[in-house]
């Protein structure tokens, strides 16, 4: 009776540790890659030559500056637009729409969330530049600002849907007793709901984030693709060129082992640094607020 | 002129949109600086009368209330509490509430009190402090906290948040306060503090008390209302209610021979 129980159970012990191992497996094979393929570039590229600002591979010239500002102006960009914009509607959602409202809005944000985002692109591409172009009389329409729009178009259900949830889970009894103190409803939102769910709402921006960094073809759809150093308030409505753009777009054609191709991958460890960076610090951020949530709890 | 009556509601009925009747009719007088506590079973409508006098249930799902609500302060001067017109912000402020479960706001010690005060447009930090020391003491937490007001208010016993949300209303030196079940999560020494301040509160403040047993009614009663099913089945000075209660389901309920 015993061995025959002990039997299926060590199996799935053992099925359970071999998936966990392999993800861990992968996560590093994939790391040993990009690191054996990005690393010779320091054989080949004087490391200062990173700093400059021509991006020019078939010469030679291999700046990142512009490929990193084109990247950082596109995402933060974004964020300046849908974070305010998701934050709004979020709390509109959770606080203020009637629950007919509500239930048309939350299934209509998620399904904006489930859109291809290449089909969000290729509105981009069509109708927005010319919009763009048209109202703002640029010389053309595909700009930083057109990735922009279009990535916070992308990062907006996330930031919505989430935060939304977050606001909907701070208990009725808080906003009970704000209101009772004699805050109004707006008061009570700003001081109490929102704080109260900063976790929630902080998670939901970095999962925002996440997506806009991620976005590599609908960034290189709608922002002209010229690697260009930024000129002032012009950068924004000027063509631009991200990181990820500039793998995706030269992979295909680079001669295997060259030197450019040694580049790309080490722009990949560029981005592999940065996504960790963010990763850790908005974990701790937000691992911080948790054990202050779980004290709450007990 | 003194008033003998702080509030006086006269056939109130409120209707959940669900079609629940929560208040059947009620007619009762609050006595200005006393206890008055209404006792009685579950759902029967005690919450739902406490969240009509500081206009809580705006935001509930009511349909109806009718009937009357008034608030008198000392110069004879009413407010209709039901007016849809009435400035509810400024009621709340006059009309404090504490709920059952302790519900401190996610900041410090020292924000909760003055948060109330804040929004009312207090910012002069002698007016807040004194109000802080003030309201700490009338809800005997002066002694254990005050070395530590800039903690999070999450940090303290359930207890001490109780007494922490007591004295959050009392910041706001309202002429009112509703106590809903204010010690149900309170061990005996913490609720035997709460009922020994409320005493001493009921000297300046009129006190709404739904307790959480019939032996804290006893205590704590100078008037007492005993609500069934949404109808006010009893009302009297407490020592008439708990000693010789007229109406034979008041005697039931107290004795604990109910239903
Ligand atoms: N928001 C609401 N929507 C619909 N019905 C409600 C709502 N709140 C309360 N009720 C109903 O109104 C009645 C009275 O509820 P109330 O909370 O006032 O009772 P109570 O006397 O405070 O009970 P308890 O001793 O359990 O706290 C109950 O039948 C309850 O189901
Ligand atoms: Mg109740």
């Amino acid at each position: 009776m015993r061995i025959s129980r002990i039997k299926p159970e060590s199996f799935i012990t053992w099925l359970i540790k071999f998936t966990g191992y392999s993800a861990i497996i992968f996560v590093f094979l994939i790391f040993y890659f990009l690191l054996s393929e990005g690393i010779p570039v320091f054989g080949e590229v004087p490391f200062k030559d990173f700093f400059q600002v021509r991006w020019y591979p078939i010469e030679a010239y291999f700046g990142l500056l512009p490929l990193l500002v084109g990247s950082l102006i596109v995402t933060i960009g974004a964020l300046i637009i849908a974070v305010p914009l998701g934050l709004l509607t979020a709390i509109y959602i959770a606080e203020v729409a009637s629950p007919r409202t509500k239930e048309i809005l939350k299934p209509l944000v998620e399904l904006l969330g489930g859109f291809p985002s290449v089909v969000l692109g290729f509105l981009g591409l069509l109708i927005l530049s010319q919009y763009l172009r048209e109202i703002l009389a640029l010389p053309t329409g595909l700009s930083a600002l057109t990735g922009s729009l279009i990535l916070a178009g992308i990062a907006l259900p996330a930031i919505v849907s989430i935060s939304e949830d977050a606001l909907d889970t701070v208990p009725r009894s808080y906003r009970d007793a704000s209101l009772a103190l004699g805050a109004t409803e707006w008061q009570t939102i700003w001081w109490v709901t929102l704080p109260a769910a900063k976790s929630g709402v902080l998670t939901a921006i970095m999962l925002g984030i996440g997506r806009a960094i991620g976005e590599t073809m609908v960034v290189l759809m709608v922002t002209g693709n010229a690697p260009m150093m930024p000129q002032g308030l012009a950068t924004f409505v000027n063509p631009t060129r991200t990181m990820t753009a500039t793998i995706a777009a030269e992979m295909g054609e680079v001669a295997n082992g060259s030197t450019h191709y040694h580049v790309l991958f080490f722009i990949g460890i560029v981005l592999f640094v940065i996504a960790l960076i963010v990763n850790v610090s908005a974990s701790t951020f937000v691992f911080r607020r948790k054990k202050r949530s779980e004290r709450i709890l007990s | 002129m003194t008033i003998t009556n702080k509030i006086v509601t006269e056939n109130l009925v409120l209707q959940y949109s669900d079609g629940t009747e929560s208040l059947k009719d009620i007619s009762m007088n609050i006595p200005v600086n006393s206890i008055s506590v209404i006792f009685g079973p579950a759902g029967g409508g005690k919450s739902t009368y406490l969240r009509v006098l500081n206009r809580l249930n705006d935001l509930a799902n009511v349909t109806t209330v009718s009937g009357k609500a008034h608030l008198y302060s000392e110069s004879g001067d009413f407010i209709d509490i039901l007016d849809p017109n009435l400035d509810v912000t400024a009621l709340r402020r006059r009309v404090g509430m504490v709920f059952a479960r302790p519900v401190v706001l996610p900041m410090s010690i020292r924000e909760n009190l003055t948060y109330g005060l804040e929004i009312a447009g207090v910012r002069k930090r002698s007016l807040l402090h004194e109000a802080i020391e003030r309201s700490l003491n009338q809800a005997a937490l002066w002694e254990e906290v005050q070395d530590r007001l800039d903690d999070p208010a999450m940090e303290l016993s359930g207890g001490q948040q109780q007494r922490l949300c007591i004295a959050r209303s009392l910041a706001l030196e309202p002429e009112v306060l509703l106590l809903d079940e204010p010690t149900s999560g309170l061990d005996p020494i913490s609720t035997g503090k709460v009922e020994a301040s409320l005493q001493e509160l009921k000297k300046n403040y009129t006190i709404v008390l739904v307790p959480h047993s019939v032996q804290q009614a006893a205590r704590a009663a100078d008037y007492a209302a005993f609500f069934l099913q949404g109808k006010l089945i009893e009302y009297a000075p407490g020592n008439e209610m708990f000693t010789t209660p007229q109406v034979q389901q008041t005697a039931d309920y107290i004795e604990g021979r109910f239903g």
